[in-house]
């Protein structure tokens, strides 16, 4: 059943609405008073007694080794109460097992301009600068590498000894299905090169963090973090003190979007600092020192050929990309992969081969940001479909919907489909922005684009393989009718927290004002794995909605004893509770859960969630799976300037399926967000570097870390918009929600390339659109050659040995063919959490599984 | 957070004071604080003794007299174009202080600040520790200016959004020091290079400033157009402020035309003069003049956007400057552009 609804959301149809009470309906998000009077406490908002501030001393060059670091200067200053050095945090970490890389303070060398290697404690963040600047570090430069092209040409020295080959951090070939075979059966090939480039999260709030030393080499760090169970794993192996011993509390968020979910150099220091001076610690980073923290978009290269047979169905598709990953690994190994995992999740393809590489070079950190790894071929993927269409003399949004996966399929890379309403987005911004009547027939200038995309709900796997569950509630209710939920996910300003409050409201029949939230604590909540993938609506809220109706049902058995009538009968509804074919016979909450109190004792509950197991059994398909993919389409409408390449965008439609809205308003924020974000990346935004003449200096630095002069949309720029919410209830999500944080950022630069070729002709194939790349194209254009811009050349890449997996269609089992140390056993079925879980995914039963 | 260095602040309520004040070693200028207060946290620019005009009356006034109008150098930006005579007679001039960065900044930062606004360049905008990693640039404790390596001048570039127009417009201003007083033409404030690009001296104080009765709108025709890339906020890369006097007939008497961005100073553009005095404003005279701007200008890598178009955009927007005045509708978009004075 699909519902399609659009702004304002009251007049959304609701079959369910007598159902439902809270879930669906645009309620007042429960942190949004907090946040606009100011009472939210941010962790820079915090202060302890005796703290001391800390200030970081940070590479000036991009690679050398350190010869000297003297502090003496520094030392001598009033105020200073303490340093530290690499030599003192000796652990290295990192977010992903196969790349701990990071060491909290550079030790023998430092890697990009900005990498920090020692760290300076004073009464006043003034006095910590100004020693911070007093600090002489003596360097012996080594070669720098700018570029996946520089990477490939220098494997000497390497940034890391432990990359797949010279400076090549990570490679990847994946083939699936017989892709030579498909091109033969093309009767169009299109072969073309994108470039995608890296672009910073920019969130309002910059890092902060704070830690409080305690007895027993006890520490508390509160930090701005999207994931304090990471940070707390991170914090245990190089502080090098049990895990028991230390807290991490994860403060509400100024925005995350990727950037706070490594656990990060800083963190460790205050932790270091306040345990070493057993005073407390705090450090909030300038916005320079976020550019240099980053970790975001990576600048991708692509080059993507595409089999079509004449009615635009596709026959084969090879997608080779080069990731620019910066000076550490970060979650670079998942992104390398991400840049090819989801091509096959909008479209049918039904055979596909991937090559993915990432280099290190002397810059900040790439890793995720809002879309992790996938913005980029799918920019590539659309624009190319674009020029298919042309070539074809197909509609483009009939190609799109020709090629439509359908729902509950297995993909040729093993990824299991949910439910799917890319076809009503696809029709919804259609029919919206009259594509049909104004598609290719507006006046010179004036131009419509299109484009889709899906995105994850929620990683299948965990960054560090286990069988536990990745999210989980507690419940604890008692007499005074207070319902505390316990998790450990955090508020980044997405709305999880509203998510979480509305399930538990939803279940147990009472108002959100009567739940009292902890999040986001490692000593209090269950672990959450985090606020990242879009996982939070769909796992928490499956682990919510578990512990509450086992809370409800608790309840239930108590009271129907009390009252003498069918558990079953029993509602929960508006702070009641009521036999459903005699409400009169009502008794509050409050006394319910007395009378279960009363009758069980103590009364706590837990929920879990893990994700399906998902189809593929080959080395790397770890990456990729969901429970189930959210999906988006958005047209664009642009002016284009044939003179200068100016243009405007002078509207957006764009519709989500988001299985089901939990919560309409806080949905249509995440879209709205997600385009806003997504005009940035198509229009302005880039984490650029500048290399000063060799001949004269050995710099490379970011070329404008600034709020002022790193480009990002001002709300000023931001062009009407129409969002419509496409529901598909898939009964993998709660309550049959999907995600919305990530998907609709996807489709935005893809749509903006293909609606200035509409305007002008010219094509784009890269990101940012600046104006003078569109003056160049219709240069071009004018003077009789090619009218596009894009990168000339792919890199000279050897990807390896390809590992060969059959596809589904080829009646393949998800194993690799070529892979001498696959076990052909399956990966861990003995176990009988594993087992539980291919049961329940062969009845389709349910997406909950868990492990009590 | 990015903080101030220690430092003296002394804010006396008479000229005479903060003149004197001055004149006392190493002592800058604060008006609004919109420039000194982000360079002196970069450490770019530095001081013992910051003296503030804020507390001195007389110079926070606008007066609309008959020969000219006199706006204080400590009058806001947003004072500026909340003045319903001021927006009146020089509606170009409203316009450019309406484009000035965001309503906020436009609320602490004065006409004073604007018209001496430090020059800008990427490589100098920038913390001290991030030039420390270029070993920093001729402008500030460098040898060499990295926009162009064999230069033996730097080529930060002008930045004020009033300057121009107020040029264009014949405007004076007034320095005060403790050893006397002089009135200039605006145009002579200014000098083509990056470190050192105005002629008034670090005694001086930048008093007032009068724009002649002569210029207002119903003597002469006037138009400002700035490149940048986003509706707000952004300094400008290039900006045009073209001023056009004409006779009944709409003969070009006199016309002065000034771009910004695109060189240490304003940049004159004196041809627009010698082309269209005596005759009215044609496409092919715009076009003549569109050519020669596009030759003076000399934009630089220095800021955003890339030189080579920022100089082909100087002649489409000295061309939309000039059919703007000459009452012809507009050939393309404006980029972000919509500039309005509420």
């Amino acid at each position: 059943m699909v519902k399609v609804y659009s702004v304002p959301p009251d007049e959304r149809p609701g079959e369910t609405a007598s159902e439902l009470r809270i879930v669906g309906k645009p309620f007042r998000r429960v942190d949004g008073r907090a946040k606009v009077t100011g009472q939210t406490r941010f962790a820079d908002d915090l202060q302890f007694p005796r703290m001391v501030h800390i200030k970081l001393v940070r590479s000036t060059v991009a690679h050398a080794r350190i010869r000297n670091i003297d502090l003496s200067a520094a030392l001598a200053m009033d105020g200073i109460v303490g340093t530290l050095v690499g030599e003192e945090l000796p652990n290295s970490f990192g977010i992903m097992p196969v790349s701990e890389d990071e060491y909290a303070l550079a030790i023998d060398t430092v890697r990009f301009v900005g990498d920090p290697l020692a760290a300076i404690a004073a009464v006043s963040e003034d006095i910590a600068h100004a020693a911070a600047l007093a600090v002489i570090v003596e360097y012996e430069p080594l070669a720098t590498i700018a570029s996946v092209a520089e990477a490939l040409t220098t494997p000497e020295p390497q940034i890391h000894e432990y990359a797949d080959e010279g400076n090549i951090h990570k490679k990847v070939s994946l083939k699936f299905g017989d892709v030579e075979g498909g091109f033969e059966e093309a009767d169009l090939i299109l072969e073309d090169d994108f470039f995608y480039e890296g672009s910073n999260h920019l969130a309002l709030e910059q890092h902060s963090s704070l830690a409080v030393a305690e007895d027993d080499d006890r520490v508390t760090v509160y930090s701005s973090t999207q994931c304090p169970h990471y940070v707390h794993r991170a914090l245990s192996k190089t502080l090098d003190i049990p895990a028991s011993r230390i807290r991490v509390i994860a403060c509400s968020n100024g925005g995350g979007f990727g950037g706070k979910s490594d656990p990060f150099n800083h963190e460790i220091i205050v932790a270091k600092m306040a345990l070493k001076l057993g005073r407390p610690a705090k450090i909030t980073l300038t916005r320079e020192e976020v550019f240099y923290c980053h970790r975001g978009r990576h600048p991708v290269q692509m080059h993507l050929k595409t089999g079509f047979r004449k009615d635009g169905t596709m026959t084969s598709q090879h997608l080779q990309t080069t990731l620019d990953g910066g000076a550490f690994g970060s979650y670079g190994v998942a992104s390398t992969f991400y840049t090819g995992a989801l091509q096959t999740t909008t479209y049918k393809l039904p055979h596909y081969w991937f090559e993915g590489a990432r280099a290190f070079t002397n810059k900040p950190p790439c890793g995720p940001k809002r879309g992790h790894g996938t913005p980029q071929p799918r920019f590539a993927y659309e624009v190319q479909l674009d020029k298919a269409a042309h070539e074809l003399g197909i509609d483009p949004a009939d190609l799109r919907l020709r090629n439509l996966v359908e729902a509950d399929t297995i993909t040729a890379n093993w990824l299991q489909i949910g439910t799917i309403g890319l076809k009503e987005c696809i029709d919804a911004v259609v029919k919206g922005s009259g594509w049909k009547e104004h598609y290719g027939r507006l006046p010179e200038g004036r131009g419509l684009g299109i484009a889709c995309s899906a995105y994850m709900t929620g990683a299948g796997l965990p960054i560090y393989w286990n069988h536990m569950p990745q999210s989980g509630v507690q419940i604890k209710l008692d007499r005074s009718g207070n319902v505390a939920v316990f998790c450990g996910e955090t508020e980044l300003g997405q709305g999880s927290d509203s998510i979480l409050t509305a399930v538990v409201a939803e279940v147990l029949g009472i108002g959100l004002k009567d739940i009292r939230l902890c999040v986001g604590d490692t000593d209090l909540t269950p672990v959450d794995l985090g606020s990242y993938s879009s996982r939070v609506t769909l796992m928490v809220g499956q682990a919510a909605k578990q512990a509450a109706e086992k809370a409800r049902d608790k309840i239930a058995e108590a009271v129907s004893e009390h009252m003498e009538v069918a558990m079953e009968s029993l509602v929960f509804a508006d702070g009641q509770v009521f036999p459903a074919h005699e409400p009169k016979q009502r008794i509050g909450f409050n006394e319910a859960v007395v009378i279960a109190e009363s009758r069980f004792g103590t009364l706590g509950t837990t929920g879990s969630y893990i994700p399906p197991r998902a189809p593929g059994r080959f080395r790397g398909s770890g990456v990729g799976p969901s429970p189930t993919y959210s999906y988006s389409a958005a047209v664009l409408a642009v002016r284009v300037d044939p003179e200068t390449g100016v243009y405007d965008i002078d509207r957006v439609w764009i519709a989500h399926d988001i299985g089901r809205a939990l919560n309409p308003v806080l949905a249509l924020g995440q879209i709205e967000g997600s385009v806003y974000m997504g005009l940035g990346e198509a229009m302005m935004e880039e984490q650029a570097f500048r290399r000063l003449p060799k001949r004269l200096s050995s710099a490379l630095v970011h070329k404008m870390p600034s709020m002022l002069e790193y480009k990002s949309l001002g709300f000023h720029d931001m062009p009407e918009m129409t969002c419509y919410l496409i529901e598909t209830d898939d009964v993998r999500g709660p309550y049959g929600a999907k995600e919305a944080g990530q998907g609709p950022l996807l489709p935005i630069m893809p749509a903006l390339s293909n609606a200035i070729f509409d305007a002008v002709g010219v094509r784009v194939d890269q990101v940012p659109i600046h104006p003078e790349l569109v003056l160049k194209g219709l240069q071009a254009k004018r003077q009789g050659r090619e009218a596009r811009v894009g990168p000339e050349k792919f890199p000279d890449i050897n990807y390896g040995e390809p590992l060969i997996v059959h596809t589904p269609g080829q009646g393949g089992d998800g194993r690799a063919a070529n892979d001498p140390k696959a076990s052909r056993k399956g990966v861990r079925s003995a176990s009988g959490t594993m087992k539980d879980r291919d049961e329940a995914l062969k009845e389709h039963s349910s997406a909950t599984l868990t492990t009590d | 957070m990015l903080r101030l260095p220690p430092i003296r602040i002394e804010a006396p309520d008479t000229l005479q004071d903060a003149a004197q004040l001055l004149s006392n070693g190493n002592t800058r200028l604060v008006a609004g604080g919109t420039d000194l207060w982000p360079n002196m946290k970069r450490r770019h620019q530095q001081a013992d003794t910051v003296v503030s005009l804020m507390s001195i009356p007389e110079l926070d006034v606008i007066d609309n007299g008959k020969t000219n109008t006199r706006i204080g150098a400590t009058a806001t930006l947003a004072d500026v174009i909340r003045d319903d005579e001021v927006r009146r007679r020089f509606p170009a001039f409203a316009k450019a202080v309406a484009s000035i960065s965001s309503p906020p900044l436009r609320n602490m930062g004065t006409i004073g600040g604007n018209l001496c606004v430090d020059t800008r360049c990427t490589y100098y905008n920038q913390t001290e520790e991030w030039r420390r990693s270029i070993d920093y640039c001729l402008k500030e404790e460098g040898q060499i200016c990295w926009v162009a390596t064999k230069s033996p001048r730097c080529w930060a570039h002008t930045a004020s959004d009033s300057a121009p127009i107020l040029c264009a417009l014949d405007a004076r201003v007034t320095l005060v020091s403790s050893t006397g007083e002089r009135e200039l033409p605006l145009k002579d404030m200014y000098v083509d290079d990056g470190i050192d690009y105005l002629a008034k001296r670090a005694d001086e104080i930048l008093t007032e400033l009068t724009i002649p009765a002569a210029s207002d709108d119903s003597q002469c025709r006037s138009a400002f157009w700035k490149l940048r890339r986003r509706g707000s906020i952004d300094f400008s890369t290039m900006s045009v402020a073209v001023a056009v006097w004409t006779d009944d007939s709409d003969v070009v008497t006199r016309a002065t035309m000034y771009l910004g961005a695109v060189g240490a100073a304003p940049m004159p553009v004196a041809e627009v003069d010698a082309v269209l005095v005596g005759n009215k404003i044609s496409k092919d005279r715009i076009a003549e003049i569109a050519h020669v701007a596009h030759q003076i200008a000399r934009p630089m890598d220095n800021t955003d956007f890339t030189a080579s178009w920022r100089g082909k955009m100087t002649e489409q927007y000295v061309t939309a400057a000039l059919r703007e005045i000459a009452g012809m509708p507009p050939l393309h978009m404006q980029p972000r552009h919509r500039l309005r004075v509420i």
